[in-house]
């Protein structure tokens, strides 16, 4: 017969208020999202209609939609997706599948590492320095979308790697054991079953692209431009540069005005990231292995 | 028996000489000199450590994505040097692996068969369609796949996905094929299976089986090579090695089962 032991209940009872404190420190987590989304939809919510999604502003921004806002934001993502998304993914499977581990490999990993915590607004000066004066490139969505694209690549860069580096290595043996080279390993093996992990890590990349004002604001976005960008080389109007100045920069604003704004802007990167989830738990479903 | 019936002067079909392997300074494997012969199955055993696996590896060049693994001494293929090849995909080609633990890829079963043909430039449906047909039969798994074609391969049970691995390296058409403890993660019946199958190969192909079952390697091999801490202690015909008349004292020990 099994007696508990002193010990054994001992242990017994830290183990119950352990896990008591971890799920008190979740709920305190999740108390301050459900707080913003509860407080956004009180405020923002009423003024939310099709017209306020596809109207431009007027009077000095105080009434009317948002709509070049929106379309500048979507501009500016597809832009700087255009660019990261090929020279990560590219860096990320040289990185992870073909370079050897010397120095020069760590080096570039450092300097990854590095990029990614460079603060925003570090990255805005550079692309000012960069992309508007010294290519010449002016305040435009193209400076704009490649400033964007700098400061998201690191991001990509790891995540792709991350999902590249899930496929089991036995896999890539068995290929190259058969004469396949590695590009051929890469194409009919390891991108077929790492694509879904990229293309998460990449629409999670897309809502924190979106949400960016710091690199934008000197590079492209423009405080007020009632009619819509026709190329990458014009200006335009950003959700969320137009909320900052709706909030701090214009007088006469109606209270709820930001509130809206950002329940938009919210609403656009929620939306990314819970086709990028369902997608995860899709492809989950279809696991190969 | 088997090993008896062989005419000595047989074609060679691998031939190594002072071959040295290490892992960084460490070496895992000094001056092994021996030479596999054209449709025989030559056996290797040996405790672990005894450097079985690292010897395969080096055999069709994959010591190449391990940084740290360095080669010495010289291996001839159907006579010619491997290292001078050059072209190391086609020599990879003709030498069909089979690893300890079965690796369906994440590929249908037919894709997994296929895969090898395609690379090497057979487009035609109808074409691979045979090849697929073939070496599915010949690895025993047809009867329980010809159905599900299109299911994936690495959703098959564990003895099924090594007879998979191994129409995978038919698929190859190689020349050589190498075995490593091939039946670790496979039932006594369906070992049994591809050891029948192997039997048959032979007539087609060369066969390098490292086992660490010294049963199998009297069922199958018609030479033996005994690996110990990374030396090659001796080399016979597999008959003679174990009906006692080995050369070396601890081959006899290793095939008696008292070892340690
Ligand atoms: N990738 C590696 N890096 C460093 N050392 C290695 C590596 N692979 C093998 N070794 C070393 O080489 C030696 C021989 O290993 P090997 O795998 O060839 O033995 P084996 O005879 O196949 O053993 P087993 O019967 O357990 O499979 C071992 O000492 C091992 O530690
Ligand atoms: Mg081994």
């Amino acid at each position: 017969m099994f007696t508990a032991t002193e010990l054994n209940i001992r242990n017994q009872k830290i183990e119950r208020r352990v896990k008591l404190l971890f799920l008190l420190m979740t709920i305190l987590l999740v108390i301050p999202v459900i707080l913003i989304l509860g407080v956004l939809v009180y405020e923002g919510g009423p003024l939310i209609s099709v017209d306020f999604l596809l109207t431009d502003p007027k009077d000095g921004m105080t009434a009317g939609g948002i709509f070049p806002a929106l379309v500048g934001t979507i501009w500016l993502v597809i832009v700087a997706l255009l660019v990261s998304v090929p020279i990560g993914v590219a860096a990320a499977l040289y990185l992870s599948e073909y370079a050897r581990d010397n120095w020069l490999t760590r080096v570039i990993n450092l300097a990854i590492i590095n990029l990614a915590g460079v603060p925003s607004i570090v990255h805005a000066l550079f692309g000012v320095g960069a992309f508007v004066l010294f290519f010449g490139f002016g305040t435009s969505i193209l400076a704009a979308s490649l400033t964007l694209a700098v400061m998201t690549l690191p991001v990509v860069i790891v995540s792709t790697r991350e999902a590249l580096q899930a496929v089991p290595q036995a896999f890539r043996e068995a290929c190259w054991n058969m004469g396949a080279t590695r590009w051929q390993t890469i194409r009919h093996v390891v991108l077929p079953n790492s694509v879904s992990g990229i293309l998460t890590g990449v629409i999670l990349e897309v809502s924190r692209t979106a949400g960016e004002t710091a690199p934008i604001m000197f590079t492209g976005a423009a405080f007020f431009l009632p009619f819509l960008p026709q190329t990458v080389l014009d200006q335009t109007m950003a959700m969320s540069l137009h909320l900052f100045v709706v909030s701090t920069q214009v007088p006469g604003v109606p209270e709820q005005l930001p509130f809206s704004v950002a329940l938009v802007l919210i609403a656009i990167v929620l939306t990314m990231n819970s086709i990028s989830i369902a997608f995860r738990i899709y492809l989950r479903g279809k696991k190969k292995w | 028996m088997v090993g008896a019936t062989e005419s000595p002067n047989q074609a060679t079909k691998l031939e190594v000489r002072d071959l040295s392997i290490y892992y960084g300074d460490q070496p895992a494997l000094q001056n092994i000199n021996l030479t596999v012969r054209e449709h025989e199955i030559f056996g290797i055993i040996g405790p672990a450590n005894s450097g079985k696996t690292s010897f395969l590896r080096v055999l069709n060049r994959m010591e190449m994505f391990v940084p740290s693994m360095k080669v010495k001494g010289q291996i001839l293929f159907g006579g010619r040097d491997i290292s001078k090849w050059r072209n190391v995909y086609a020599l990879r080609r003709l030498i069909g692996v089979v690893f300890p633990l079965p690796v369906g890829l994440p590929l249908s079963i037919y894709d997994n068969v296929s895969l090898s043909p395609r690379l090497a430039g057979i487009r035609k449906r109808a074409d691979l369609d045979i090849i697929v047909e073939k070496c599915l039969r010949r690895a025993a798994l047809w009867d329980e796949v010809k159905d599900r074609l299109n299911s994936l391969g690495s959703l098959l049970s564990g003895g099924q996905q090594q007879r998979l691995t191994i129409a995978r390296a038919l698929s190859q058409n190689p020349q050589l094929l190498l075995l490593d403890e091939f039946s670790i993660a496979v039932d006594p019946v369906t070992t049994m299976r591809i050891e029948d199958v192997l039997k048959e190969l032979k007539k087609e192909i060369t066969i390098i089986l490292v086992t660490n079952l010294v049963q199998q390697a009297r069922r199958l091999a018609d030479r033996t090579a005994f690996f110990l801490s990374g030396r090659c202690v001796e080399i016979g015909e597999t008959e003679q090695m174990f009906s006692g008349k080995t050369e070396d004292p601890q081959t006899q020990a290793y095939l008696e089962g008292r070892f340690g």
